[in-house]
């Protein structure tokens, strides 16, 4: 019997060649769900029968020479807060009881054109306003490698569901760094296009300025490939040459980003920073001017987007919300516009600042996550031998590049001691994500 | 408005309202807003404010 497929690109072949079928593949993912979900809670919603009758639909086609692409037959769950026709969309609060999406949200029906079969709706951060996925109406979701643990947030349940092979891949949201953190948390690929690449339309939105929609998957490969469909450039021409590590420039930006890192993460990027530099890579390091504002424009700029959304449920009915997310919304509702505004000029500031340190270097290079998966329940975790908020930390890696815009990927580049996954983030010129997928891949075969 | 101003009259309404567990919160935004405000990108309208930094990498 044959193996199991490893990877969407994988399945994929096997699908094509029809050596296995997409009903198959599904079962083998409801049987993980079934297994596991009540204990790990990745899924708010699981789509068993329709996903069965996509997955039938999909064989039917496939048999009859009409395939659709290689999302054709995968199995993937979508993050709830991402609109799929006839579904709930929750947002993992009590708020929006009762809605169903009265049609899918524009990234949902691309991947519903490609033939991907839609498993269910994934566990999160309710309204994606957070970094653990613990604050949830129905409850956190656990790490597949540590039940005691977070896999990080706010995209936490779709993080669950592909680690746990409940899905070939999972469809997300990243505002300051909800694929990446969790893809890191968990050992998993997850990209943030470039703003505006994949469109939001039909995905609630926690901060319209720096919310992306991007793929959690098992490799760079499968990433680039749901990520063509989203953001509708499959028909696209690709890079036609491997990219070599030989010559490689990549920007390390120490000052910062390199200063408050787990022992265990900073010793697993060093080592790769020396893997680079043997295989001929060229590291050098690069300075962002303003590091001391980036939390402070992020926090101004999602805490006034995200409390104008939800002022007319915060005044009324603030019970239905979370405690803490409700705090924090609240919270927001004291930005003044004049703070706002400089926010949004220090974005600007900041954006000018990246495009410099990627001048004349194909990416940046940096952890993305300070420390490895956090336990459920903590509110500080220590960090070089100091206790840290937890939600501070977790983005203080990658909330610049939702200020910016910039693509970022994380991909994981080894373990703690604990067996816990490290990752590390690369990040692109602004508008070349297809570039940095390529770059990714090839440091990918040395992670 | 000054950050002092803005707390003490963020604090207060706050607490008209019961949401004490924003004290903390506040308390950590009137930093931010502090790093905010400190930043040199913000014009001073009496002409004092040098251009900020770019910071180019080296």
């Amino acid at each position: 019997m044959a193996a199991e497929p490893k990877t969407l690109a994988e399945l994929s072949r096997a699908l094509t060649k029809r050596s296995l079928s997409a009903e198959a593949a599904l079962e083998h993912c409801l049987a993980r769900i079934a297994d596991r979900n009540q204990s790990l809670n990745a899924f708010i919603t699981v789509l068993a029968d329709e996903a069965r009758a996509q997955a039938r639909q999909a064989d039917r086609e496939i048999a009859a020479g009409h395939h659709r692409g290689p999302l054709h037959g995968v199995p993937i769950s979508l993050k709830d807060i991402i609109d799929l026709r006839g579904v709930p969309t929750t947002a993992a609060s009590r708020v929006r009881e009762g809605f169903i999406a009265p049609q899918d949200a524009a990234v949902v029906a691309r991947l519903r054109e490609a033939g991907a079969v839609f498993v269910g709706k994934a566990n999160l951060h309710e309204f994606a306003f957070g970094t653990t996925n613990e604050d949830s109406a129905f409850g956190p979701v656990r790490h597949p490698l540590d039940a005691a643990r977070s896999p990080g947030g706010s995209s936490g349940g779709s993080a669950a569901s592909v680690l746990a092979g409940m899905a070939y891949a999972s469809i997300g949201t990243d505002t300051g760094g909800s694929v990446r953190i969790p893809a890191a948390a968990c050992g998993l690929v997850g990209l943030k296009p470039t703003l505006g690449e994949v469109p939001a339309d039909g995905v609630v939105p926690l901060s319209a300025t720096m919310d992306h929609v991007g793929p959690l998957c098992r490799s760079v490969e499968d990433a680039a490939t749901v990520y063509r469909v989203m953001s509708g450039s499959a028909g696209a021409a690709r890079p036609a040459a491997a990219r070599e590590l030989r010559g490689l420039r990549c920007g390390v930006p120490r000052a910062y980003f390199l200063d408050l890192l787990d022992h265990d993460v900073a010793a697993q990027f060093d080592e790769l920073c020396q893997r680079l530099t043997r295989a001929g890579a060229i590291l050098d390091e690069v300075a962002i001017g303003h590091t001391a504002q980036i939390a402070p424009v992020y926090l101004h700029i999602v805490l006034a987007e995200a409390a104008a959304y939800h002022a007319p449920t915060l005044e009324r009915q603030p019970g239905d919300y979370t405690p803490n997310v409700r705090i924090r919304l609240e919270m927001g509702r004291y930005i003044l516009a004049e703070d706002y505004v400089r926010a949004m000029r220090g974005r600007e500031v900041l954006t000018t600042e990246v495009n410099a340190a990627l001048d004349g270097r194909d990416v940046l290079l940096l952890p993305s996550l300070a420390v490895p998966a956090t336990r459920l329940g903590a509110a500080t975790v220590q960090v070089g031998g100091v206790e840290e908020p937890v939600r501070n930390i977790m983005l203080r890696l990658t909330q610049l590049f939702n200020i910016t815009g910039h693509p970022a990927i994380s991909m994981p580049c080894g373990h703690t001691g604990e067996g816990l996954p490290v990752g590390v983030q690369l990040v692109g010129k602004s508008g070349r994500t297809p570039e940095l997928l390529h770059v990714a891949a090839t440091v990918e075969s040395i992670c | 408005m000054t950050v002092t101003a803005w707390l003490e009259h963020a604090l207060q309404d706050a607490n008209r309202r019961g949401l004490t567990s924003l004290g903390p919160l506040l308390e950590a935004l009137a930093r931010s807003v502090l790093a905010l405000r400190a930043a040199d990108w913000n014009l001073d309208p009496a002409g004092h404010t040098t251009r900020p930094s770019t910071g180019h990498g080296r």
